[in-house]
């Protein structure tokens, strides 16, 4: 199978169902990139392709009229994505970074998210929105958040948090053809991972959760970049011959409950690990879950692991302390294993 | 402006639907029976039906927490809209939307909309569908002179004009954002003013004149629909009514309400235009009809089933 980065990952999705669907487009700031320069426009360049390149190529092969430049204003074009889904397009509307749904909120939470309830079930919003969510990047405070737990509290989004280029592909075509509207956290230090991407389109589906590695004795359940953190925890506690499971669930809306209770069930300790809140986040209503539905499987208290509550700060020392790393993740699963 | 005899009297007969349905509404919600807030639209027919009478299925609007108004103007069922206000089980919107959410994308309606400036941005989109698949339909917002200070409305307004999309962007100035004038809260004072600052044509009508209205809307639409791009209308009207049904009215005098009643209303003004040319008999035969029509449809509301607590759960996603 050939190998691909996350980024090739996406912009195949994307390109693969722009061809199989005339409905498809694709709307945000930059996503060509170059409209009304003197020397993209004469020379038919695009400028960006997307702020880090995930989108380039695609205005070369469809053209304006689908692959559409805007103003910088997330409202309007997340707006116009909703309106735009709920009368027959299925835009892939790109937010850039995920932060910026502070400027635009109200189209996606109470619009798009509502429109099939409040309207009786006679309205549908098949809509994606892709953003980047994650630190590690130096890009502070504005532009590094993962608020992918505040988009799961909204009932009649989906949200979507991939972790390798292999999911993110066959998540972000679901995504696409999903009916439902779509949060879709692309965690901008994944870009460059590589991994085994057929070049078909295939789709992985919702509310299923992935076992990165299997192990009797603990589980850690993460998302995105923490998924390979895990990993890696797992990896080197497996030469002590302690066994990890690692369970990535994928999408955070629908959560696959059933998938992270069977591994509670099968190791009764557990670690959560979320970069997106100290409060009020993706680690704590897992907690809750299996508070409530695996207590009594539980040999341990659930132990977390989150950023501190602090916006994300900018200088690489503080940002790195900051972001959970692969050391508070083994401390976290040794303080688990003896407690 | 040619109009038959038969589309002036459907214009008119949408516009006394909209003051019977309201007036009627007004009457009921002082009985208890209506739950949440309504906001009624008396006052300001000629607007939403001079302009969606220039409109047919394929084109969508938006529209506001004053919504009743555009929906009937854009044929929106009376009898499913009764039942969904008294909150009962419609068999359409089940019980889940109420006054401020009523939709009908079938009829081209893309929803009332709670959130003021909520309708633009949704427009644009609707507006983008129709330029994409080229079925030649257009995007119109309703908007009132409240939602036109909001930012969303602003960013919605320079997309239109950036992507040149086929829309029209409507401004019901009544003079009051909810319980503050015009006056004080539209700092230039001219909606229309304003507007053509971002490069499109922007026209300010008289809104209590369906034929003044119908004009304006006519050409704004054509001219979308050939695909030159997106204009504005502010139409100036009055509500005959508060903000919403429970408000004191303080804000306006016996006497200033009562001169626009008398002065400003227009199915008066309607019927006064086309004196010569409609019998009046004929008029006076389409307000018999709409009122019995809006009798039933609060009988039927009134005895129709709530909806079952089952469906509480339905329809918030298409899949989970």
């Amino acid at each position: 199978m050939p190998n691909k980065s996350y980024r090739n990952a996406i912009k195949e999705a994307i390109e693969l169902e722009m061809r199989r669907d005339p409905s498809v487009i694709v709307v945000g700031e930059d996503v060509r990139g170059g409209h009304g320069g003197k020397n993209t426009d004469d020379n038919k360049l695009e400028g960006f392709g997307g702020v880090l390149g995930v989108t380039k190529g695609l205005w070369t092969e469809f053209g304006s009229e689908r692959v559409i430049d805007t103003p910088i204003t997330e409202s309007a074009i997340i707006g116009m994505a909703a309106g735009a889904a709920a009368t027959g397009l299925r835009p892939v509307a790109d937010l850039m970074f995920m932060d910026f749904y502070g400027v635009c909120y109200d189209m996606l939470y109470n619009q798009a998210a509502k429109f099939r309830y409040m309207f009786g079930g006679k309205a549908k919003a098949p809509l994606v929105v892709r953003g980047m969510i994650g630190a590690g990047f130096s890009a502070a405070a504005q532009h590094s958040q993962s608020p992918y737990n505040v988009f799961a509290s909204v009932p009649g989004l989906k949200v979507v948090v991939p972790s390798s280029a292999y999911d993110v592909k066959g998540l972000l075509i679901q995504a696409i053809r999903d009916d439902d509207p779509v949060v879709f956290c692309e965690h901008k230090l994944l870009y460059d991972i590589k991994g085994e991407v057929p070049d078909e389109a295939y789709t992985i589906p919702f509310g299923v959760a992935n076992y990165t590695r299997e192990g009797t004795d603990i589980t850690i359940i993460a998302l995105s970049l923490m998924v390979h953190r895990a990993n890696e925890v797992a990896d080197k506690l497996a030469k002590e011959g302690i066994s990890v499971e690692v369970v990535d669930p994928r999408t955070i809306s629908p959560l696959d409950e059933d998938g992270i209770l069977e591994s509670v069930a099968s190791t009764g300790r557990v670690v959560i690990v979320d970069e997106s809140a100290a409060r009020c986040g993706f680690g704590h209503d897992v907690a809750a879950l299996i508070a409530q539905k695996g207590f009594h499987y539980l040999k341990a208290p659930i132990e977390l692991v989150t950023p501190p509550h602090s916006p994300v700060p900018f200088s690489p020392v503080l940002e790195k302390e900051w972001l959970p790393s692969v050391e508070r993740i083994e401390q976290a699963v040794r303080k688990t294993l003896e407690a | 402006m040619q109009l038959t005899e038969e589309q002036l009297l459907a214009a008119y007969k949408r516009m006394r639907d909209i003051r019977e349905f309201e007036d009627r509404l007004h009457d009921e919600n002082n009985t208890g029976d209506i739950p949440g807030f309504i906001h009624l639209y008396s006052g300001e027919e000629a607007i939403a039906v001079g302009i969606c009478e220039n409109l047919t299925d394929k084109d969508f609007i938006t529209s506001t927490h004053r919504g009743h108004g555009h929906c009937i103007a854009k044929g929106c069922d009376i009898h499913a809209m009764m039942l969904k206000i008294f909150g009962k089980d419609d068999g359409l919107c089940r019980g889940k939307g109420g006054s401020m959410h009523i939709a009908d994308l079938d009829k081209g309606m893309l929803g009332a909309n709670g959130i003021v400036g909520g309708g633009p941005p949704l427009a644009i989109g609707a507006a983008l569908s129709a330029k994409t698949l080229k079925n030649g339909g257009i995007g119109l917002s309703f908007t009132g002179d409240g939602g036109s200070n909001q930012g969303l409305t602003f960013e919605a307004i320079n997309m239109a004009v950036v992507l040149k999309l086929p829309v029209i962007f409507v401004f019901e100035n009544n003079g009051f954002g909810e319980g503050t004038a015009h006056d004080y809260a539209v700092g230039s004072k001219d909606i229309a003013g304003r507007a053509a600052g971002f490069g499109l044509p922007a026209e300010k009508v008289d809104g209590t004149d369906f034929f003044a209205v119908y004009e304006v809307a006519q050409k704004a639409i054509e001219r979308a629909r050939c695909g030159e791009g997106p204009s504005v209308i502010e139409t100036v009207t009055n509500r005959f009514y508060g903000h919403f049904e429970g408000d004191p009215g303080l804000i306006r005098s016996k006497e200033e309400l009562d001169y626009v009643k008398e002065h400003k209303d227009p199915l008066k003004i309607f019927r006064e235009k086309v004196k010569n040319k409609i019998d009046e008999a004929k008029l006076d035969a389409i307000d018999a009809q709409s009122k019995a029509n809006v009798d039933d449809a609060v009988a039927k509301a009134r005895a129709a089933k709530y909806p079952e607590v089952s469906q509480l759960l339905t329809d918030v996603y298409v899949s989970y």
